[in-house]
C-alpha cells in the first residue's frame, strides 16, 4: 500500500518536471542541441565553445552540449531521444555511424526539429544538409600551399602518406597532383607511403632525404607521417634545409613547431567548425530553406551540393603564432 | 671450407652481401660506411627484439606480444618521463626493463604453471597489452614535447662514433651470445627445445626453462619500449603495430628453427640485419611502394628457402649393396 503512494508521488513529481520542461520550451529561447561523437574530446569541447560564441553572436539562444560516454551510435540514440522528449529546436549532430542514427533523426524531423550533421556526416534521409569541415580540392590545395609559401624560389618537395591504400590521403593526394600548375617553380618529385607506422614512415623520410639532397619540403597529410618527418628532420641536422607540413593535430605537433622542422601545418578548425554548424542550425530553424547558399555568420555562406552538404573552409593553418593557444585544446 | 660454405650463418652472409651488391648498383651511397651504420642504428630494435624471440624459440615456444610489450612499456615510461621529468634516465632504463620483465613472466607464468600452448598465451596478452594503453590513455599520445630532452637523448647520443643505440644492440649480441653458449641456462634452452623428453630425463625443468625464456624476451622487450619511443619521440597505442611477425621473420631467416632447438644469436642478428637492409634500401631504390611488400615478402622465401636446404642433413646410407641395386 505505502510503496503504491511512492509510485504515484513519483509519477506525480515527474508529471510537474514534465510541464516545468514544457514551460521552458514556452520560453522564447532558441535551445540548439549540439551531440558529438563522445565527451571528453578535446576536438568537440572545442567545437561546442565555438558554438557558444554563435550563440552570443545570435542571442536568445541556448547550446545544449551533449553525446555518449564512448563513441557508439546506440548511445547517440539515446541522446537523441531524450533531445526529442526535451523538445529542443535544432539538433546538429557529429554521427558515429552514418545509418544507425537515421531512424531516430528522422523521428526528430517529424517532431518538427531542425536536424543538421557536422563533421562525420549522417546518410541523406537522415538530416537537411551536412556541414564537411573542409572539401578534398580545398585540403589538396592547402597542403601543397603551405609547403610552396616557404619556398619562394620553389624547390623540391615529397609527400610521405599513409598506406598506398588509405582512400582519404590518396583523394588528398590526388587533388594536389591537380593544382600543381599553378604553384611554379614547384617540383614534386615523390609519394612515399609510411603505413601510418612511426618507423615505417621515419625511414621513408630518411630515404627521401638521401635519395633527394636538394628537398625542400615534405609534405604528410597523416598524423603518424607529420611526426615521423619531422623527427627525421631534426635527428638528420637539416631542421631549416627541409620544412615538414601537412595536416596534423596542435597538441602532437606543438614540438615539431617549435624546433622549427615544421614552419606550418594544417587542420580544420574544431571551434569555426562548432561556429558554423550553429548559424546554420539556427538560420534553418528560423525557417530557411535547406537549398542553395546558407549564411554562417563571420565564416561566410556554404554552397549545398545536390547530396545537401557543403564545404566549410580551407583547413586552418596553425604556426608558432598561434600553436599555443591551440596544444592544449585538441 | 665446404663445412663453412653450408653453415647458415655463412650462407646468409653471402645472401647479404649480394643484396648489397645490387643495392649499392641501384644507389652507391648506400654501401657507404656512414650509411651502414645508420642501417644498423635503425636495425637495432629489431636486433634486440630477436634475440629475445630467438630464445623463445629455441624452446619450442613464441611470443607474439614482444611489439605489444615494447609498446605498453614504452608508453608506461613515457607517462613517468611526464610526471616525473627530473627522474634519471638511468631509473627509466631500469623501470623499462623491471617493467617488461614483469610482463614477460606474466606470459611465462600461464606457458610454465598453466600450460597452455605459448602462441594462445600472447595471442591473448598482445591484445591485453595494447588494451591496457589504451586504458591508460584513452587513446591519446604522448608526443614530443611532453617529453623530457634527456629521455629523448639517450638512443641519439655518440659514443665513439657510435650512437648508445648501437651499442645495446651490440652489447646485447655478445651478452647472449656467451649466455647461450658458455651457460648451464643457454644450454637448458637448446636442450628443453631440441628434445624435450630427453632434458626432462637430464634434470631439466622444461616448463621453468621456458619461463626464463619469455622473461628473458619480456626484459628485452621493454627495453626496446623505451628506446623505441624515445627515438620516434611519440608514444600511443599502435606503436610498432604488427612488428612481432618482423621480429619472427629475422629468425626464421636467421636460422632458428621454429621447432626449436636450432638456433644461434649471430644467426638471430644476421637475419635482423637482413630485414633492415631491406627496409631500408627501398625507400631508397626507387621501387614502387606498391611492389614492396612484395620485395620484402619475395625475399624471406628466398631466405628461408636457402635455409632449408641448408639445413638438410641428407640421410646416411647404411647398406651400400641396396643403394646399388636400386
Amino acid at each position: 500500500m505505502k510503496r503504491r503512494t511512492f509510485t504515484s508521488l513519483v509519477a506525480g513529481l515527474s508529471m510537474a518536471a514534465g510541464m516545468m520542461g514544457t514551460t521552458a520550451m514556452a520560453q522564447d529561447d532558441m535551445r540548439i542541441a549540439l551531440v558529438v561523437k563522445a565527451l571528453g574530446i578535446g576536438f568537440f569541447e572545442a567545437a561546442a565553445e565555438g558554438a557558444n560564441e554563435a550563440a552570443a553572436e545570435l542571442g536568445g539562444v541556448e547550446i545544449i552540449y551533449t553525446g555518449p560516454t564512448s563513441t557508439t551510435a546506440e548511445g547517440q540514440i539515446e541522446v537523441i531521444n531524450s533531445l526529442i522528449a526535451q523538445g529542443v529546436d535544432a539538433i546538429a549532430i557529429s554521427a558515429n555511424d552514418p545509418d544507425a542514427v537515421v531512424p531516430a533523426l528522422k523521428r526528430a524531423m517529424d517532431r518538427g526539429i531542425t536536424v543538421i550533421s557536422w563533421d562525420s556526416g549522417v546518410a541523406e534521409e537522415g538530416r537537411m544538409m551536412h556541414l564537411n569541415p573542409s572539401s578534398t580540392p580545398l585540403i589538396g590545395n592547402t597542403i601543397l600551399k603551405l609547403a610552396a609559401d616557404h619556398m619562394p624560389d620553389g624547390g623540391e618537395v615529397a609527400i610521405l602518406s599513409a598506406t598506398t591504400t588509405s582512400t582519404n590521403q590518396n583523394a588528398w593526394i590526388a587533388a594536389a597532383e591537380e593544382v600543381l600548375p599553378n604553384y611554379p617553380g614547384i617540383n614534386l618529385v615523390a609519394t612515399v607511403y609510411g603505413d601510418d607506422l612511426s618507423d615505417k614512415s621515419y625511414r621513408e623520410a630518411q630515404g627521401l632525404m638521401q635519395t633527394y639532397p636538394d628537398l625542400g619540403a615534405i609534405i604528410a597529410p597523416t598524423t603518424v607521417g607529420i611526426l615521423a618527418a619531422c623527427q627525421a628532420v631534426s635527428d638528420a641536422g637539416k631542421i631549416g634545409e627541409i620544412n615538414v607540413t601537412g595536416l596534423g593535430l596542435p597538441s602532437e605537433m606543438a614540438g615539431c613547431v617549435e624546433s622549427g622542422a615544421t614552419k606550418s601545418f594544417a587542420i580544420w578548425n574544431p571551434i569555426d567548425l562548432g561556429y558554423s554548424a550553429t548559424m546554420i542550425a539556427h538560420s534553418l530553424a528560423t525557417g530557411t530553406d535547406a537549398s542553395g547558399e546558407i549564411s554562417m555568420g563571420r565564416m561566410g555562406t556554404v554552397t549545398l551540393d545536390d547530396t545537401g552538404s557543403a564545404a566549410m573552409a580551407d583547413p586552418f593553418t596553425y604556426d608558432s603564432s598561434n600553436i599555443d593557444d591551440f596544444k592544449d585544446i585538441f | 671450407m665446404t663445412k663453412l660454405l653450408a653453415s647458415r650463418e655463412a650462407l646468409l652472409m653471402l645472401a647479404i652481401a649480394v643484396l648489397l651488391g645490387i643495392i649499392a648498383w641501384r644507389f652507391p651511397a648506400f654501401v657507404a660506411p656512414s650509411n651502414l651504420f645508420s642501417v644498423f642504428n635503425d636495425t637495432s630494435p629489431l636486433i634486440l627484439l630477436a634475440i629475445g624471440q630467438m630464445i623463445v624459440i629455441l624452446t619450442k615456444c613464441i611470443d607474439l606480444s614482444v611489439a605489444a610489450n615494447l609498446a605498453l612499456t614504452g608508453m608506461v615510461v613515457s607517462l613517468i618521463n611526464i610526471a616525473a621529468p627530473g627522474l634519471s634516465v638511468f631509473f627509466i632504463v631500469l623501470i623499462a626493463i623491471g617493467f617488461g620483465t614483469l610482463l614477460g613472466m606474466f606470459n611465462g607464468i600461464l606457458v610454465w604453471k598453466l600450460a597452455i600452448p605459448p602462441i594462445v598465451v600472447t595471442l591473448g596478452t598482445m591484445t591485453i597489452f595494447r588494451g591496457i594503453i589504451f586504458l591508460l590513455t584513452e587513446g591519446k599520445w604522448v608526443n614530443s614535447h611532453e617529453m623530457s630532452d634527456s629521455f629523448k637523448s639517450v638512443p641519439r647520443t655518440d659514443l665513439l662514433g657510435l650512437p648508445i643505440l648501437s651499442w645495446i644492440a651490440i652489447s646485447a649480441v655478445i651478452l647472449f651470445t656467451i649466455v647461450m653458449t658458455r651457460t648451464s641456462l643457454g644450454r637448458a634452452f637448446y636442450a628443453a627445445g631440441g628434445n624435450p623428453h630427453a632434458a626432462t630425463y637430464a634434470g631439466i625443468n622444461v616448463g621453468k626453462t621456458q619461463f626464463w625464456a619469455f622473461t628473458i624476451s619480456g626484459a628485452i622487450a621493454g627495453l626496446t619500449g623505451y628506446l623505441w619511443v624515445s627515438r620516434f619521440a611519440v608514444a600511443y597505442v599502435d606503436v610498432a603495430a604488427g612488428f612481432e611477425l618482423t621480429v619472427v621473420a629475422a629468425c626464421v631467416i636467421g636460422g632458428v628453427s621454429i621447432m626449436g632447438g636450432i638456433g644461434t644469436v649471430f644467426g638471430a642478428l644476421l637475419g635482423a640485419l637482413f630485414l633492415g637492409i631491406i627496409a631500408n634500401a627501398l625507400p631508397v631504390v626507387n621501387i614502387s611502394p606498391f611492389a614492396q611488400m612484395a620485395i620484402s615478402g619475395g625475399a624471406i622465401i628466398i631466405a628461408v628457402i636457402l635455409n632449408a636446404q641448408a639445413n638438410r642433413t641428407p640421410g646416411r646410407i647404411i647398406l651400400k649393396k641396396a643403394e646399388h641395386a636400386t
